[in-house]
C-alpha cells in the first residue's frame, strides 16, 4: 500500500520509531559516534562479565531486605522481594542485547531471501507484499503483546513477537533494492550469459542490499531492545523472574512513589542503550549512503 | 484522478482480509481453549463440548473463518468472554479517556514541534539547531514509560503541582481534567514531537532554498512571514505523512502511558484482555486499529493526489 508514494520525496515507509529517523537524520560530530561507542562496549562488557560483576544472587529472594536503600552491602538497594537490584540491573543486559541482536539477525535472515524472491518473481511479489501489508497494518506492540500471552512468556516467544512485525519492513527494503538493481547492465549482462536464477539473486542482486540492511539491522536492534521492555513492563514479556530491565521496572511500578530508584537506574541503562545503537545507526547510514547524508544534512 | 481512487479504495480490501485472516489464525491456533476459560476448571466434558458447538468452535476452521468474517461485516464484533457485554460497547466506554489523550498529546505535538523545526531550520548548523536536533535525538531514543515516570517524579512528587495518576473527565470540570491529562500527554507526545520536530526542519531545509523564498524575503516580507506563510505551507506534504505513518507509534504509546498513569482506555483494555485472553476483544481491538491505520493512509495517499498537482497516477 506505500509503494504507490514511495518514489514521494521524503514519505518514510517505515512503522518503527527508528527507521522513520533513518530517512532523516543528519551529519553527526565524530565525538558523538565514539561516544555512543563507548557505552555500548560498555553495556555489552556488563553483559558479557555479568557473573563476575554481580555481588548477588540476582533470583534470591530475601524477604528481610526488602527495598533496602542503596548501602555498601547492596549497591543500588533492593527491589520488592528483597533481590540485589544492581546485580539485577547487571544481568538484565544479557536479556536486552540478546533480544536485540536475536531479533535483529533472524529478521533480517528471514526477511533477506524473502525480499529477493519478492523482488525477482512478479506472481510471488503480487501476493507476498499483500501479505506484508497487512502483516504491516497491525500495530507491531499490538501483535507482539498478543503473541507472546496467547502462547507462553519464554525468551523464544518474546523474539519471535517482537521479529514477526519487523520482517515486512525488512523485505520491504530488500525487494526495493532488488527492483532497483535488477535494471542495471551487469544484471542484464548475467542474465543473458545464462547465469542460473539463484546465483543471479545471490551473486548478483544481494550485495547491493548489504548496504542498507546493516544499517536496518541496527535500528531493528534498537527498536528490539525496546520494544522487549515494553513487553516486560505491561506484563506480557518474559516471565517475571528474569532480570530483564523491563521486568525490574515494571516491579518497581508499585513501589515508585517510594522508591523510584526501583526505575529509574534500569530506565537510564535503556535508555543510553537504544540512544547509543540509534546513534551508531545513523554514522553507519551516513558512512554507507553518503547521498542520502548529503541530502538530508 | 478518480480512476486512482476507486483503485486505491480497492487495494486496501485486500491488505484487510489478510489482517482479518492473521487475527484470526493467531487467536485460533493458540494453545488455550476459550471454552475451558468460560467453563472454569470444574466443567465437564459435556459442558465443554456445549460451549463449543454454542461458540462455533466445534466446526472445520476455514467454516469458522467465514462465519466470523460474515459477523464482522455486519458490525457484530462478539462479546467478552469475561464481563458477557458486547466488545463494540466496551470500547465505546473506553473511546473518551483515549480520544482525550489523544487529542491533548496532538495539541501539543503541533504546538511545540512545528515551531521547533521551524526555528531548527532557521539557524541551520548553528547552535539553536544542534541544540534541537540532539534534544529529539535523546526523546526519540528515552522509553516512553521512564519519560512518564520522570514527569511524574519532578511534577507530581518533587513540586507537587499535579496529581500522580488517574483521569477525570472532561464533563467533570476543566481543572480536574487537564491537571490529569498533561502529564500523560506530554509523555505520549514526546517521541511524535522528537519525530515531528525533524521531519518539519528537513522538509522546511528543502524548501528553504528555492527560487520563490528569495524572492519572498527580496520584497520585504518579514522573516515570520517567509517562514510560516511560504515556506511551512510547502513543507507540508511530508510532514503530513509522518503524522499517518506514526499512528502505530501513537498506539504502542497509548498501551504504555496508560498503564504508567493508570489512565482507564483503550490502551488499558488490550493489556486487560490479552492478560485474561479475552479473544472477541482482541480481535476487535487489533482489527480496528489495524483499519484505522489502512484508513489513514488511505486518506492520506489521497491527499497526495489532492494537493499536489505534479502526481500524476
Amino acid at each position: 500500500m506505500h509503494a504507490s508514494h514511495s518514489h514521494l520525496t521524503l514519505a518514510p515507509e517505515g512503522r518503527g520509531v527508528s527507521r522513520l529517523l533513518s530517512r532523516l537524520s543528519q551529519t553527526r560530530p565524530r565525538g558523538v559516534t565514539l561516544a555512543a561507542g563507548v557505552v555500548l562496549t560498555l553495556i555489552i562488557s556488563v553483559a558479557l562479565f555479568a557473573p563476575w560483576l554481580a555481588n548477588h544472587d540476582p533470583l534470591a529472594l530475601s524477604p528481610a531486605d526488602r527495598l533496602k536503600p542503596m548501602g555498601s552491602e547492596f549497591w543500588l538497594g533492593t527491589d520488592p522481594y528483597g533481590r540485589d537490584l544492581y546485580s539485577r540491573i547487571v544481568y538484565g543486559a544479557r536479556v536486552s542485547l540478546t533480544v536485540g541482536l536475536g531479533v535483529a539477525v533472524t529478521s533480517v535472515a528471514i526477511g533477506l531471501p524473502l525480499g529477493l524472491l519478492a523482488g525477482y518473481f512478479r506472481t510471488l511479489d503480487a501476493v507476498l507484499m499483500r501479505i506484508m501489508d497487512g502483516l504491516m497494518a497491525i500495530p507491531g506492540i499490538l501483535l507482539a503483546i498478543a503473541i507472546v500471552s496467547l502462547t507462553s512468556a519464554s525468551l523464544w516467544t518474546v523474539m519471535i513477537a517482537i521479529m514477526v512485525p519487523e520482517i515486512p519492513q525488512v523485505v520491504r527494503l530488500v525487494r526495493s533494492r532488488v527492483l532497483a538493481t535488477r535494471e542495471e547492465a551487469f544484471v542484464e549482462a548475467a542474465i543473458l550469459m545464462g547465469t542460473s536464477t539463484p546465483r543471479l539473486l545471490w551473486r548478483h542482486l544481494m550485495p547491493s542490499t548489504l548496504a542498507p540492511l546493516i544499517v536496518q539491522g541496527t535500528y531493528i536492534c534498537a527498536s528490539a531492545i525496546l520494544t522487549e521492555a515494553i513487553l516486560s513492563f505491561l506484563g506480557a514479556g518474559i516471565g517475571t523472574e528474569t532480570p530483564s530491565w523491563g521486568n525490574i521496572m515494571s516491579e518497581g511500578r508499585v513501589y515508585f512513589q517510594l522508591k523510584p530508584s526501583l526505575i529509574f537506574w534500569a530506565g537510564l541503562l535503556l535508555s543510553a542503550c537504544i540512544l547509543s545503537i540509534n546513534l551508531l545507526g545513523d554514522s553507519a547510514r551516513d558512512a554507507l549512503d553518503p547521498k542520502m547524508k548529503r541530502r538530508m544534512s | 484522478m478518480f480512476a486512482y481512487f476507486i483503485r486505491r479504495i480497492l487495494a486496501s480490501i485486500p491488505v484487510m482480509l489478510v489482517v482479518a485472516l492473521f487475527v484470526f489464525l493467531l487467536l485460533r491456533l493458540s494453545p488455550g481453549d476459550p471454552a475451558a476459560i468460560i467453563a472454569g476448571d470444574m466443567a465437564s466434558p459435556t459442558q465443554l463440548a456445549n460451549i463449543r458447538a454454542a461458540l462455533g468452535l466445534d466446526q472445520p476452521l476455514h467454516i469458522q473463518f467465514f462465519v466470523w468474517l460474515g459477523e464482522l461485516v455486519r458490525g457484530n464484533f462478539g462479546t467478552s468472554l469475561i464481563s458477557q457485554t458486547p466488545v463494540l460497547t466496551m470500547i465505546g466506554q473506553r473511546l473518551e479517556p483515549t480520544g482525550s489523550l489523544a487529542v491533548v498529546a496532538m495539541l501539543f505535538t503541533v504546538i511545540i514541534a512545528i515551531p521547533l523545526g521551524v526555528i531548527a531550520a532557521w539557524c541551520h548548523g548553528r547552535f539553536l539547531d544542534k541544540l534541537v536536533m540532539s534534544a529529539s535525538v535523546v526523546g526519540f531514543s528515552v522509553p516512553v514509560f521512564v519519560i512518564g515516570y520522570l514527569l511524574i517524579q519532578l511534577f507530581a512528587l518533587e513540586l507537587g503541582w499535579l496529581p500522580v495518576q488517574g483521569f477525570r473527565s472532561l464533563s467533570e470540570g476543566i481543572a480536574p481534567f487537564a491537571s490529569r491529562i498533561v502529564l500523560p500527554a506530554l509523555t505520549l507526545s514526546s517521541i511524535y514531537i522528537a519525530l515531528i520536530a525533524r521531519m518539519t526542519r528537513a522538509s522546511m531545509l528543502e524548501v528553504l532554498d528555492e527560487d520563490y523564498i528569495r524572492t519572498a524575503r527580496a520584497k520585504g516580507l518579514p522573516e515570520r512571514a517567509v517562514l510560516f506563510r511560504h515556506a511551512l505551507r510547502n513543507a507540508a506534504v511530508p510532514i503530513l505523512t509522518v503524522i499517518g505513518t506514526g499512528f502505530a507509534l501513537m498506539i504502542s504509546g497509548v498501551v504504555v502511558t496508560e498503564s504508567v498513569f493508570n489512565i482507564p482506555g483503550l490502551g488499558r483494555l488490550i493489556v486487560d484482555a490479552v492478560l485474561a485472553r479475552d479473544y472477541p476483544v482482541i480481535q476487535a481491538l487489533i482489527l480496528l486499529t489495524a483499519g484505522l491505520y489502512v484508513i489513514i493512509n488511505l486518506l492520506i495517499d489521497l491527499s497526495y493526489a489532492i494537493t499536489d498537482p505534479r502526481i500524476r497516477y
